[in-house]
């Protein structure tokens, strides 16, 4: 184990941010046919990681700050070309920040105003790159063995930690083949044994399953979480898949268009949504409102598209949320007490395992989920128009 | 992978063999009929002449020099092409393209007015009595100023080719600048810089021009093959023949050497 200048060699972290955390057992999900064995040496950092930078490219500027405490997974989401790969660019030190205060436990990795800016081989910060860029010219093994080399390690440490990374992964029957020759999958696993094989300390996962099929992605996911939990290191996931965000996120960060725009544990997001993204994600209808000041059941305006809500003490700008299975349909408008009926045209239907979504344009998108039965009684088609309803209290409203 | 027909459009394919041949056959027969002068036995006891002995001597010492040289200074001039983004790149790119363009003679009084006795640098050389028109060191210059944009052109593509994000993930897993390029760059190069180098060889060996002018013709000294073949013509056909065939089997070796260690050393799957 190797460590910097004046640390002191504390022996195991402290309860809650060790390599082990309490209650998970490792055999909870198999990694082909690792042994579970403490980790050890090479891993454990116990600092979280901060970032805050700012990043101006032409026309596009970044600029987020957040942070991951050792043993935390959290998930940068965001659509594409939102900037969550340059922040991990920018914490790896590949790219030079504008202003930024980087730093990752004690040890300050870049901070503009000290002009501190360590180069990326001196961060210790592990980055699994999407589509893994692993060396084709060199095999399974050399792949895990070039970061111990590469940091000077003696022949018998960097035998022995890659044997360790080889057998945890389950690669041992692939180490000698060039990389070029293994699954998706298998690449996947040396992509993490590689990274971790380097000791570092915070862990970085640029969109880590996208390169995979749909079967692998969903094995996989399970065995890197289960990893993850294990090693404990501060690590940042980069995706722009929603169910990477539910399986991994102890914290989501939603990051549009350089900015965040929403941040917080997963339930807390899904419960209130404050973009499309999330939104979606959750699987709800959201909408930007303006409430109207009043009491009890008071109007919301949605372009034009106008609800009445129950917002105790909202008015002005504020969201509304609701779920799909709170709307119903009907093919006459029915007299009676639900306060929202809206007139609108099918424009698509989803087939759900036991539902069916529905697709609405009302002056607003709105999206209906109601049983097979119903939707056959309805004689649904796209085109045709429907009346849907929302009671009032179905309708969460939040700023 | 190899370029290949269409499936089931094979039948048409002589018609292109046809419309080839003009070419193919153009470079063939100049080249055959160099074979065709000599008989084998002739051939050897004109190469034992000492002019052929020599020119091929100094030939294969100026373009081992010459060929390393431009491989030393052609590399970072080739990784600085293929990475870095800066002012003036045309410029670089348009230096290193100039010796392939331009006329050898000219290249050689180029180098007669920097280098020679009266020349820009010359001079200040001479002072420390140091001559170097009309050396065998003239001879190396005018290879190298003449070969190396076939090593960096070739080298330069060949880095280009590399996908940058292996060298950050060098870097992130703890290896500095230094350490990325010996164990990424130059190993996934290096089928192109093989080839840059067989290139350079080859068009070392071929050098005549720039060589003529900055070096002069002296048997041993400055004589290269070319140079061998050129005054061997106005006296003896059967020795310049000789020498020609000597000429050309170097440049054939040159070119299976580079196809070979490309296609050897090439990783599947880049």
């Amino acid at each position: 184990m190797f460590r910097r200048k004046g640390e002191s060699p504390s022996p195991r972290p402290s309860p809650g941010s060790g390599p082990l955390p309490e209650g998970e057992g490792p055999n909870v999900h198999h990694f082909g046919q690792w042994s579970p064995l403490p980790l050890g040496e090479g891993v454990g950092g116990e600092g979280n990681l901060h970032f805050d930078a700012a990043l101006a490219l032409g026309a596009f500027t970044l600029d987020a700050a957040f942070e991951a405490r050792a043993g935390e997974t959290v998930v940068l989401v965001g659509p594409s070309g939102a900037g969550k790969s340059l922040c991990l660019s920018l914490i790896a030190g590949l790219l030079r920040p504008d202003r930024a205060r980087i730093a990752l436990g004690e040890r300050v990795l870049c901070d503009t105003s000290g002009g501190v800016d360590l180069p990326p081989e001196s961060r210790r910060v592990g980055l699994v790159f999407q589509e893994y860029a692993l060396f084709p010219h060199l095999t399974v093994r050399e792949n895990i063995a070039y970061g111990p080399r590469a940091r000077r390690r003696s022949r018998k440490e960097v035998d022995e930690n890659v044997k360790k990374w080889v057998e945890r992964f389950g690669l041992k029957a692939w180490a000698g083949e060039r990389v070029g020759r293994i699954s998706g999958g298998q690449r996947q696993r040396v992509a993490l044994a590689r990274a971790l094989a380097s000791s570092p300390e915070a862990l970085l996962l640029d969109e880590p399953f996208s390169a995979l099929d749909v079967t692998t992605r969903a094995a996989v996911r399970g065995e890197v979480r289960a990893f993850l939990k294990e090693v404990g290191l501060p690590t940042v996931l980069v995706t722009h898949d929603p169910l990477d965000a539910l399986v991994f996120g102890d914290r989501i960060i939603v990051l549009e268009d350089g900015r965040i725009t929403q941040s917080g544990p997963k339930e807390e997001l899904l419960m209130r949504p404050r973009s499309p993204f999330i939104a979606e994600l959750a699987g709800l209808n959201l909408y930007r409102a303006e409430i109207a000041a009043g009491e009890g059941l008071k109007e919301a305006r949605v372009g034009e598209v106008v609800f009445h809500v129950l917002a105790e003490g909202v008015s002005g700008p504020a969201y509304l949320a609701f779920a799909p299975s709170e709307v119903t349909l009907a093919s006459e408008r029915h007299p009676g007490s639900a306060q929202n009926v809206f007139e609108g045209r099918v424009k698509e239907m989803l087939p759900l395992p036991d539902r069916l979504r529905v697709l609405l344009d009302v002056g607003a998108g709105l999206s209906a989920e109601i049983t097979r039965e119903a939707a056959a009684a309805l004689h649904l088609a796209p085109g045709q128009t429907l009346w849907a309803t929302v009671k009032a209290t179905a309708i969460h409203v939040y700023r | 992978m190899r370029p290949h027909a269409p499936e089931g459009r094979r039948e048409g394919l002589w018609k292109l063999w046809v419309a080839s041949s003009g070419l193919l056959l153009f470079l063939a027969v100049p080249l055959l009929s160099l074979l065709t002068v000599l008989r084998p036995g002739a051939w050897l006891a004109q190469l034992r002449s000492e002019t052929a002995m020599q020119a091929l001597a100094l030939t294969l010492q100026t373009t081992a020099v010459s060929t390393l040289l431009c491989v030393l200074l052609g590399l970072p001039v080739a990784y600085l092409l293929a990475r870095a983004e800066f002012r003036g790149r045309e410029i670089v790119d348009t230096l290193v393209d100039l010796p392939i363009t331009i006329p050898p003679v000219v290249a050689g009084v180029a180098l007669l007015l920097a280098f020679g006795r009266n020349g820009l640098l010359g001079r200040t050389l001479d002072l420390w009595g140091v001559q170097i028109a009309f050396t065998s060191v003239a001879v190396v210059m005018a290879q190298v100023f003449i070969a190396c944009p076939f090593f960096v052109k070739t080298a330069r593509a060949g880095f280009a080719a590399v996908d940058p994000r292996l060298e950050s993930a060098a870097h992130t897993l703890g290896a500095n600048r230094w350490r990325a390029f010996w164990t990424v760059m130059l190993p996934l190069a290096r089928p192109s810089l093989v080839a840059g180098t067989a290139l350079a060889w080859a068009r070392a060996l071929s050098e005549f021009g720039a060589t003529m002018m900055f070096a002069g013709n002296v048997p041993g000294r400055t004589q290269t093959l070319p140079l061998a073949v050129m005054t061997a013509m106005e006296t003896d056909l059967e020795t310049a023949v000789a020498v020609s065939i000597l000429a050309l089997l170097l440049a054939v070796v040159a070119l299976i050497a580079a196809r070979t260690f490309a296609r050897r050393w090439s990783v599947p799957g880049v």
